[in-house]
């Protein structure tokens, strides 16, 4: 499960209508803790974003439909997140004019589970649906997980 | 006295170091670092390294401020007080 604010949400939708028709991407920090009540084979980590850090888009080639990070870049968010008592629980990129669901590209390109990987659809240059994911065990596949922004969400609870 | 360099693990990656953020090793280069860290923690071996034992290419390994794929790649030295961080490669697409 994700849990962030809704201001939050908001800067990464705002993120998402100012790089469009390019594909935006960041970093959500916070922390992560173990829910206690799962029931077994149940999502058993809540994570918390508490922060969100825009990255650059370094795919120059195709920005339109695809991300990638400046690893340096991503460098300097973990360090000043630690200095913060901040970690790396997830990314977030943006789908323009696609839905929000992760690609067969998004798939092959998660290299671990335990993060959460948020996608915000954009219509038009407006910031529609946002999910979130884990990816499995395996790698194999993406598990949609619960995505609570403390307003309605669609394919999340309220 | 001892040669210590810091090696900063990514939150992905925990799962395979008992949690710990930061591991502390000893090695005269960015190779003798991996090869300590994953010999005190051998289940994080498979993520870093391919079975031939090369460096995954989703995994960039900054010493200091420096990608060591343009310093020498596991033949980088490193010096007590270095730090090491991983840091995954992170791309994708619709
Ligand atoms: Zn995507």
């Amino acid at each position: 499960m994700l849990r962030l604010s809704p201001q939050l949400l908001d800067r990464i939708r705002a993120h998402a209508e100012r790089d469009y028709p390019h594909e935006c991407c960041g970093i959500l920090l916070g922390r992560s803790e173990p829910v206690a009540e799962a029931a077994p084979g149940a999502d058993d980590t809540r994570r918390l974003v508490l922060d969100v850090a825009p990255m650059r888009n370094a795919h120059t080639a195709s920005p339109q439909n695809r991300f990638e990070f400046d690893p340096r870049e991503h460098l300097q968010v973990q360090r000043r997140g630690r200095e913060r008592g901040l970690e790396v629980i997830g990314f977030y990129h943006s789908h323009p004019d696609h839905p929000a669901r992760p690609s067969i590209f998004d798939l092959e390109n998660a290299s671990w589970p335990g993060l959460s990987y948020l996608i915000v659809a954009v219509a038009q240059a407006r910031a529609a649906a946002a999910n979130s994911f884990e990816l499995a065990g395996d790698r194999s596949h993406f598990i949609q997980e619960e995505l609570e922004a403390g307003v309605s969400q669609e394919g999340a609870a309220a | 006295m001892v040669m210590a360099v810091t090696v900063h693990i990514p939150t992905a990656l925990r799962a395979y170091t008992d949690r710990r953020e930061s591991v502390e090793t000893e090695g005269g280069s960015v190779g003798e670092v991996l090869q300590q860290l994953t010999a005190a923690h051998p289940p994080l071996r498979p993520h870093l390294f391919t079975p031939d034992g090369r460096l995954r290419s989703f995994v960039n390994i900054y010493l200091n401020d420096e990608d060591i794929r343009y310093t020498g790649r596991e033949s980088t030295p490193v010096k007590p007080g270095d730090s090491l961080s991983i840091v995954p490669a992170v791309a994708g697409g619709r």
